[in-house]
């Protein structure tokens, strides 16, 4: 269950056309089933101080690191572990201008924030107030408010209760 | 209401009307999962609390992205998946058998299918009117326990197809072309749907090699009507009853309409590190490769081995080259040897592996070297996608990639055809 409905962090910037091979390659598909190893490895060909950014980040208190990447981010795999690896390296929400559609069920489904804007407007480091339930974005270092599109209600749901597992778990079945 | 093809099979899967835009629950048929994604949808399917399998014979297990296992870890995976399918009684798939996408082809897929698996091509079987589509472990999980999933109905594109292929002119240069025009997330969230005169001249091989792409474009399906070639397909794999004509409302409502004539095409060329970075080959040619690799779902069937095995008759590769070449299926393999094309190519020097994905992303049976050039068949060019970062991926047809093996540089097939 998502209780915090105003979430505050720092954005982490990347470009467009962020993969799934960028976010966690295939060449380490023989860790898929030891997650904290594979997690090691999160953006590592797109952006190999990510992880170390996300944890000094996370590791200042209550602001999270808040991913922000341009176009169609996660194209390619419907693997399910490039929004795993994201969530377990202490990521608290994604901005892009736009995603791939797999990856963006995989996000929600696993409890991840992905609210889609004009990232434009955001720079690497600024200071970010997302509130959830508006779909509103304050970017705080520039004064720039953002709406961002909506998300069908059942979307809304299974983030709502923390991911499509424990959404199950409460309903037994989707509830339209 | 008029309906596209999308909203017709989803209306049919979700006992009412379904229309662009709305949100439906629908039943499954075909559910699967492959070794790379599988070990995770079971973790999920066990920690939901789901003991049994809402339809076990129409669940499926693939080993065959790690096939055969190059690690301890990846070994271990398989006997998961295996230990699941004798608990459940599923269906499985073992080392050798093939690519998931290539057996749902020739074993399972009917017009009016819903299909879900755990691999982003598994709008391959769109090629057949299935609905067809790739997920995440969590979702195949519920829908493994359910027999159910949701979807929000997509908006379609109507692609008409029209005039012939020019001489070395193949289904993926179109599809190329195509994902080109239209860019990598230009269709993301929709259908593509085929139409057009070119369609009764585009056998099932070809259409499975462009609905395999739909994807390269953002989309959610790539979708064929069911026509005589449907039905031709279905009786040839003992499947003649589950033919349905299946296709769109003429007054249907489509968000675009994109028109290609393939009289026009030439043999075109995705450049790294992007699918839709599309260029003619003429504008490519004498770019030194290292590896050509000739298979995967998009180009590993029996029609693309025998354009390589026609090409290479009385040729060799070029000896700086590896040509790796890795038949979609065991069926495949099995003709390809009969027909004689598996010596042709062996004695052109070619490496044949073991049915399954082989060298596409980059576990192993063909990992680029630093700084290497591939030019491969498969579907994707990303950055790392065959195992190195600092290595490079051209993506084109078998008869390129064939002409290029020989001369060791971006050929123009036309060369050789």
């Amino acid at each position: 269950m998502i209780s915090n409905l105003v979430l505050k962090g720092k954005a982490i910037k990347l470009g467009d056309n962020i993969s799934t091979d960028d976010i966690v390659p295939g060449r380490f598909t023989h860790l898929r089933s030891n997650l904290p190893e594979l997690a090691k490895h999160v953006m590592e060909d797109a952006m190999p101080e990510f992880a170390s950014r996300v944890k000094a980040l996370s590791a200042a208190g209550e602001s999270k690191a808040i991913l922000v990447a341009g176009k169609n981010l996660g194209l390619g795999s419907s693997r399910e572990h490039a929004p795993v690896v994201i969530k377990m390296s202490g990521v608290g929400a994604i901005l892009a201008k736009s995603a791939a559609r797999i990856f963006f069920r995989n996000a929600i489904n696993q409890g991840i924030p992905v609210l889609l804007c004009d990232t434009d407007k955001i720079g690497n480091g600024d200071e970010l107030e997302i509130n959830l339930t508006g779909g509103m974005i304050a970017n705080l270092t520039s004064g720039i408010t953002l709406s961002c599109s909506k998300m069908p209600p059942i979307m809304s749901a299974i983030l709502k209760e923390g991911g499509l597992i424990p959404y199950i778990q409460k309903h037994k079945s989707f509830k339209l | 209401m008029s309906k596209t093809l999308a909203e017709k099979i989803l209306s049919l899967k979700s006992h009412g009307e379904a229309k662009a835009g709305d949100v439906v629950i629908v039943d499954v048929d075909w559910a699967f999962v492959q070794d790379s994604t599988g070990p995770l949808t079971i973790r999920q399917f066990k920690e939901s609390g789901f003991e049994a399998l809402a339809k076990p014979q129409q669940t499926i297990i693939f080993l065959d992205h790690a096939a055969p296992s190059p690690a301890q870890q990846l070994s271990n995976d398989h006997i998961l998946l295996r230990r699941f399918a004798e608990e459940t009684g599923c269906r499985i798939y073992e080392v050798g058998d093939g690519i998931c996408h290539q057996l749902v082809a020739e074993q399972f897929a009917n017009p009016g299918d819903v299909i879900l698996g755990s691999d982003s091509h598994t709008v391959t079987a769109g090629a057949l009117g299935a609905f067809a589509t790739g997920m995440g472990s969590s979702d195949v999980a519920v829908a493994l326990a359910l027999g159910k999933t949701w979807f929000r109905v997509p908006e379609s594109f109507l692609i008409e197809l029209n005039g012939v292929f020019p001489r070395g002119v193949y289904a993926k240069d179109l599809v190329l072309y195509l994902i080109g025009q239209i860019g990598a997330d230009g269709a993301n969230y929709k259908a593509l749907e085929y139409s057009g005169e070119a369609l009764a001249q585009m056998l099932m091989p070809q259409r499975l090699t462009i609905a395999n792409m739909a994807v390269e474009a953002g989309a959610k399906v790539g979708l064929f009507p069911g026509d005589k070639i449907t039905q031709d397909f279905l009786v040839g794999h003992r499947r003649g009853d589950n033919y349905q004509p299946l296709y769109p409302d003429a007054e249907a409502n489509y968000e675009q309409v994109i028109s290609l004539n393939l009289d026009r095409l030439e043999p075109m060329l995705s450049l790294p590190h992007t699918v839709d970075n599309v260029h003619p080959v003429t504008q490519v040619k004498g770019v030194k490769i290292q590896q050509a690799f000739i298979g995967t779902c998009t180009n590993g069937r029996l029609e693309d081995l025998a354009v390589a095995a026609e090409i290479l008759k009385g040729r060799k590769r070029h000896p700086s080259i590896r040509l790796l070449i890795a038949p979609a299926s065991r069926q495949v393999l099995i003709q390809a040897i009969k027909k004689g094309y598996i010596q042709n190519l062996i004695e052109a020097g070619a490496i044949i592996l073991p049915p399954g994905c082989a060298a596409c992303l980059g576990l192993h049976q063909g990992v680029l070297g630093d700084g290497e050039v591939c030019l491969s068949t498969a579907n994707r060019n990303f950055k790392g996608r065959m195992g190195n970062p600092e290595a490079m991926i051209y993506l084109a047809s078998p008869a390129t990639a064939v002409a290029s093996a020989i001369r060791g540089e971006i050929t123009d097939p036309r060369e050789f055809t």
